[in-house]
């Protein structure tokens, strides 16, 4: 699914890197760095980030994301480092003298101000004149479908116009670079979903930078031309989803961005002959029955198991096995064929022959 | 959580003897203003206006309602412009010292009124060597009026967060403009609040006023000490007393009001 949001096809047809060729990164993170007390939240953050690009930081709470992000808009000062925007140092400025705004995982919709007058806030404390800025104020609603309720209190919206509203408070002021902070966060899963897709959608249409921040893998890797993986104050891996998700560097990255299956040296040296960590995703291995004699073929990893568990996930099966010398497995079967053979998956007990190709198997560093 | 019928009714009687205790004898202030007896005799033989009428023609009376209200709007106002001030500083921004100056913008409610009364006293006429006066009344009495307004606008901008006072930095609104735009609005009724008990505490404080005033400047508590003991004022004091009563109850009751329709509307 979404196979559109891999970088490759990005409609400006810049490469995965991110580099558009046109100068100036949108925004130049060096040597950023960021105490609270004796705690070290961001530890040491080099990132370049491209005009138009869609951004993702993704990790746990806690990993420092988020305070990158504060960062980047001035409501935190670096301890050490330099954050610059457009080719401009701004470590030391103020929020309101940096060209980015952020929608903000709480919204931040000011309560005693009409949806109207929370949009045109920003063209008001630049002295735009009252009939401009409620003309744009209401284009930018226009924007994000909710051109009818202008006159309402954000108090009277839902989780969801609420989102938008935030959204268009910020667009408005035409900047190059919009900061999300889990913007989806607070939503129900569908609402999440489609709040996705016009999320991406407005990106392409206003060709502006997006960086967002969020600790859902999946969101991540459906919207983001690149993904920056944080954990313990520092990127763990920069890529794109592909990368992230077909090459990810450590165990660490592997386990955090999807299921997998992760071998230590002790394992990986039985498997594969080599004493360090690997890891092969659920859906690489291909299950068949205990009828199945035939031998490994060449590149391929042939295993004998028995199935612990099966759940069912609706458009297929995740089966966890154990292998006859002890190595647990979890294997994702996609349901094919028709409706009616979905009798056919594998029962608790059953013996199984697991095979996958060497190839999918990823040393991790 | 259930009580016993026993305990429930208990308690009842309880609460309503305390209430008549304290409320009892205020209506029986109200009910003698209007008493025609001059010794107020009980049970009241009619209802006259005779005594507000003679309040009401009482140069004493009118200067010191006039003294009173003064002093009370301008130490109230002293207290929201200040109080507001150290809120935000103690609310927004870390410094040094900070947790002393939040015990010591406190201390002056705590503080017996006897010892403020006497501290200020020195420090106008021994040390400052300043004529006691109506200023004098103003400055003792901002002293306690600040820590009604602090509390009421450091509770708000403690439930407020930072978020929108970010979000309008965001939108590019300097620091004076968020505390126009943003800030202000959502402290307007914690403002009111504090201001109207700063304005009570005010109006029927006595103690520190007594070591303060100077001048012939009399407020309305002052001027009812001063003509308590005369048999012939006796009648007007019930008077000045119940207009007392009005000017501390009615902000207190509105201030209370104002902070529960907050706390629904949230």
């Amino acid at each position: 699914m979404h196979s559109e949001m891999h970088p490759e096809m990005r409609p400006d047809g810049s490469d995965a890197a991110g580099s558009t060729g046109s100068g100036k990164p949108a925004i130049r993170l060096r040597g950023l760095v960021k105490h609270f007390g004796d705690v070290a939240a961001v530890d040491g953050v080099d990132l370049d980030i491209a005009d138009g690009e869609f951004f993702s930081m993704l990790g746990p709470s806690g990993s420092g994301k988020t305070t990158v992000l504060r960062l980047i808009a001035g409501f935190e000062s670096a301890t050490a480092g330099t954050v610059e925007l457009g080719g401009l140092d701004v470590t030391k400025a103020a929020p309101f003298e940096r060209d980015v705004h952020t929608v903000f995982q709480d919204y931040a919709l000011f309560p005693h101000m009409s949806v109207l007058d929370n949009v045109a806030y920003g063209l008001r404390v630049r002295g735009v004149g009252k009939k401009q800025r409620r003309e744009r104020a209401r284009r930018a609603l226009d924007t994000v479908q909710l051109g009818h309720l202008g006159s309402r209190r954000p108090t009277q919206l839902s989780g969801g116009q609420r989102q938008r509203v935030a959204l268009a408070r910020a667009i408005v002021l035409e900047p190059r670079v919009l900061l999300l902070d889990e913007p989806l966060g607070a939503l129900d899963l569908k609402l999440r979903e489609q709040m996705q897709v016009e999320l991406k959608q407005l990106q392409r249409s206003l060709g502006i930078t997006f960086v967002f921040v969020t600790h859902d893998q999946e969101e991540a890797l459906t919207l983001s031309d690149r993904i920056a993986v944080f954990d313990a104050g520092r990127i763990q891996q920069l890529g794109s989803p592909r990368e992230i998700y077909e090459n990810p560097a450590s165990a660490y990255v592997a386990g955090f961005v999807g299921t997998t299956n992760l071998f230590d040296a002790d394992v990986s040296s039985r498997l594969l002959g080599v004493a360090s960590e690997h890891a092969v995703r659920p859906e690489r291995l291909r299950l068949s029955g205990a009828e199945d004699t035939e031998a490994a073929r060449d590149g391929e990893i042939r295993l004998d198991a028995v199935v612990t568990e099966t759940i069912y996930l609706g458009a297929g099966n995740r089966v966890h096995l154990r292998t006859d010398d002890g190595i647990e497995l979890v294997a994702l079967e996609q349901s094919t064929g028709t409706r009616h053979d979905a009798d056919s998956a594998e029962h608790r007990g059953d013996h199984v022959t697991v095979r996958f190709s060497r190839a999918d198997v990823v040393a991790l560093a | 959580m259930t009580l016993s019928s026993t305990a429930r009714r208990t308690l009842a009687v309880l609460t309503a003897a305390v209430l008549v205790l304290i409320y009892l004898p205020l209506l029986v202030v109200v009910l003698n203003s209007v008493n025609p007896n001059q010794s107020m005799t009980w049970p009241i033989e009619g209802v006259t206006f005779e005594w507000w009428r003679r309040a009401a023609d009482s140069a004493g009376v009118r200067e010191a309602l006039a003294t009173s209200l003064q002093v009370a709007a301008i130490a109230t106002g002293i207290a929201l412009v200040l109080g507001t001030l150290l809120a935000l500083a103690l609310q927004r921004y870390s410094f040094f010292g900070k947790h002393s100056v939040n015990l010591l913008v406190i201390l002056p409610i705590a503080l017996p009124g006897v010892v403020t009364g006497i501290a200020l006293n020195n420090g106008f006429r021994g040390i400052l060597g300043i004529d006691l006066s109506l200023w004098t009344i103003v400055i003792a009495h901002a002293t306690f009026c600040i820590v009604t307004v602090f509390n009421n606008v450091q509770a708000r901008l403690r439930r407020m967060g930072t978020s929108l006072e970010e979000a309008s930095a965001d939108l590019g609104a300097g620091v004076f403009t968020t505390f126009r735009l943003v800030t202000l609005p959502q402290l307007r009724s914690a403002l009111l609040a504090g201001g109207m008990l700063a304005f009570a505490l005010s109006f029927d404080e006595i103690i520190v006023t007594t070591f303060t005033a100077g001048g012939g400047a009399n407020t309305l508590p002052i001027w009812i000490l001063n003509n308590m003991f005369r048999p012939n004022q006796a009648p007007v004091v019930n008077v000045v007393a119940v207009v007392l009563i009005l000017f501390s109850i009615v902000p207190v009751w509105l201030a209370q009001r104002l902070s529960s329709d907050v706390e629904a509307a949230r």
